[in-house]
């Protein structure tokens, strides 16, 4: 027991043998004594759990190494977060729409959702295609989808968020080419591209290429804007997918950092400098439904990562330090089975988002579990924001959590926890060895199993689910129906301008590509030049397919 | 006699069709059917309906498991379905799993497909049907 606290330690033991017969003292590997993640809790914190905690090395203040409390020094007091909602539509035309709505409303950051042929480099008149696309986001084809979804909307006013990961560079190379067509300099361009590859062969399978070159394109990305577009933030490593795809909140952290790690070492390996570019880094971490355990994830994900950043890259400037955040509600939390306790679900996520210390918080519709969200529960899940921004006194003082003997001794455990992992990581050999071999892939799939069997067995309560269930027969909610022309319009779209466009001018820069693949060049360049030739997603990504070939994931089941 | 009483396990294939990617829920229906002792055939992301039949046939498995979850089960599952029946295999029971709504599985239903699986169907209840369903065929 520490010495430090002599009459504490006396009072707690009498405590521990009087109160509860000693029953409650110690932690207990009882499930229902531990976090989501399998961290034994004890009935009681105090100051001695605390005892190997040094304030002003551990904690410290907002603003300042490590940042525990907060990137930035007066935090929500200062600015209030970000509030992002995510939304994709069919056709070009109708997210132009959409666009101009929100704009006209005040808006100054745009968010696009891609459908998954054009996340995995397929024309819309691609087989593969079929009966996906306009689905789950906008079709993007060519450079002529990417003008309407922009027309009228200059690119030196608004900030654009990509979700976009494998065809990342060709995206953004039409994104910039649009903005020359406007006058917009590429210089001036804000926005973020995901451009997140790892995260997509750990957890959402939105890969193409093998990992080599996929990694590859993602640094092209980083080293081209580092000078050529100096205000785009150019990665968004993401835990959240990890998270969904079933890891606990201990694998997400760790996972996300090892991931980190791997982009910038592999930067550094083309000689970037870790300063040049660390700043524009930014991250995405879930909420799921451990209140405290989150909050703790997150404030050791600020702590670990301002000190990898300095102790393992030697980062000098401050900016580099920053692990930068946008965090979004779980959608795996969500139960279509009495949906409308997913508003309270949903209130959770922004709370723990809040009390993290979040720069961008997403919280998701209550019945986006059926189909894409109806504009009044996408109106409500972002009022939940306002409510909790507004009416409760949450944003008053900078990470208010900060000193409960609890959250500050879980941040400790969850921080040791995803060390270890790490360290088992660089064991490997590095995070892209750990993804290969299937070691994060099986890691992740044994906690998607054990919280399976608890939701089954009922020791792990889902309202609603697996106790307090309804025996009525639920109405569903209304169902917002994709226009079933999008596609044949699309195809019909891209055959008018495969017919129109200089043809041979899109097979000479097919053919440049390709050398440069062979050349192992930067591709920034010539993918600009690509999109200005109206090349298509699918011919420009042809060309890489036939370069390095299709992956597919090893199976651990 | 079945398939699957010559072998004595029963035999599912499990497939990703189309181009989601989130393998969360059919690699735990995988493990749950391996762990009932049946045999499991995962044929991984993005598999087409043809490559899906094609295997169901090499393999001559009774069952054959497809997760949905990007809305693209009205067009991608009763291509599973017809290419089962015109290779003969009408037998071959195909089950769902994934987010679809009330008024597809009735039409799911009526198009030949066995049953679906909507999210918080208990694993074990999955288990259960195919086991039954192989037992009673």
């Amino acid at each position: 027991m520490d010495d430090s606290y002599p009459e504490l330690g006396k009072r707690l033991a009498h405590w521990q043998a009087t109160a509860h017969g000693g029953k409650t003292s110690s932690a207990k590997n009882e499930p229902e004594h531990c976090t989501d993640s399998g961290i034994p809790v004890k009935a009681l914190y105090t100051p001695l759990d605390l005892a190997a905690n040094d304030y002003c090395e551990d904690v410290g203040f907002p603003g300042e190494f490590p940042y525990t409390r907060g990137v930035y020094p007066t935090m929500y007091r200062g600015q209030l977060w970000t509030m992002r909602q995510y939304a994709g539509f069919g056709s070009a035309e109708e997210t132009n729409r959409r666009f101009r709505y929100l704009l006209e409303r005040g808006s100054t950051g745009l968010s696009i959702a891609f459908d998954l042929p054009t996340q995995l480099g397929l024309d819309s008149d691609d087989p593969r295609s079929e009966g996906a696309v306009g689905r789950v986001g906008v079709a993007v084809d060519s450079l002529e989808d990417m003008e309407t979804i922009f027309q009228g909307i200059p690119l030196d006013r608004v900030s654009t968020s990509m979700t976009i990961n494998a065809t990342a560079p060709v995206l953004l190379a039409m994104y910039i080419a649009v903005g020359e067509k406007q006058g917009v300099a590429q210089a001036k361009l804000t926005g973020t591209t995901q451009n997140d590859i790892l995260k997509e062969f750990i957890a959402r399978g939105t890969y193409i290429f093998p990992p080599e070159p996929s990694l590859k394109l993602a640094l092209d990305i980083v080293e081209y804007c580092l000078r050529r577009v100096p205000r785009w933030n150019t990665m968004n490593i993401a835990g959240y997918h990890i998270r969904e795809a079933g890891a606990d909140a201990i694998q997400e952290l760790a996972f996300t950092l090892g991931d980190a790690i791997a982009y910038i070492e592999s930067a550094r390996a083309r000689g970037l400098e870790v300063d040049e570019f660390a700043p524009r880094l930014s991250y995405s971490l879930g909420c799921f439904r451990d209140l405290f355990e989150e909050v703790a994830k997150y404030r050791a994900a600020r702590r670990l990562y301002a000190r990898i950043m300095k102790d393992r890259f030697g980062a000098k400037d401050p900016r580099s330090h920053l692990f930068r955040t946008f965090s979004g509600s779980c959608g795996s939390t969500l139960v279509s089975q009495q949906p409308l306790n997913n508003v309270v679900r949903v209130a959770m996520h922004a709370l723990m988002g809040i009390l993290g210390g979040h720069q961008a918080i997403h919280t998701a519709c209550w019945d986006e579990g059926y189909a894409i969200p109806s504009e009044s529960a996408a109106r409500l899940a972002l009022r939940t924001q306002q409510v909790l921004a507004h009416e409760s006194g949450l944003t008053r003082t900078v990470d208010p959590l900060a000193g409960s003997y609890y959250v500050e001794a879980l941040t400790d455990e969850v921080e040791r926890r995803a060390e270890e992992y790490l360290k088992q990581i660089d064991a490997m050999g590095g995070m892209l060895k750990a993804i290969e071999s299937g070691f994060v892939a099986r890691e992740i799939q044994e906690s998607s199993l054990r919280y399976q069997k608890a939701v089954d067995s009922g020791e792990k309560v889902i309202v609603g689910l697996n106790r307090f269930q309804d025996t009525e027969e639920e109405a569903e909610p209304a169902v917002f129906e994709i226009d079933p022309q999008v596609e044949p319009r699309q195809r019909a779209k891209l055959a008018a301008l495969k017919a129109r466009r200089d043809a041979r001018a899109v097979e000479t820069i097919l053919a440049k590509l390709a050398a440069a693949i062979e050349r192992n060049e930067n591709l920034m360049p010539l993918l600009i030049e690509a999109a200005r030739s109206y090349a298509s997603v699918g011919e420009i990504t042809g060309v890489m397919r036939r370069a390095w070939g299709e992956y597919r994931n090893p199976v651990h089941l | 006699m079945t398939a699957a009483e010559k072998r004595g396990a029963v035999r599912v294939l499990l497939a990703k069709v189309g181009l989601d990617g989130h393998d969360r829920g059919i690699k735990i229906v995988a493990r749950a059917l391996m762990d009932a002792g049946m045999e499991v055939i995962y044929t991984g992301l993005r598999s087409t309906p043809e490559a899906v039949v094609r295997a169901a046939v090499q393999e001559d498995v009774d069952v054959v498991g497809l997760s949905f979850l990007a809305g693209d089960h009205m067009i991608l599952a009763p291509r599973v379905v017809a290419g089962l029946r015109e290779h003969g295999r009408s037998d071959v029971r195909v089950v769902l799993g994934g987010v679809i709504l009330k008024q597809d599985i009735t039409a799911l239903r009526s198009m030949g497909v066995a049953e679906v699986f909507v999210p918080g169907t208990p694993v074990e209840r999955i288990v259960q049907f195919i086991a039954n369903r192989q037992a009673q065929a």
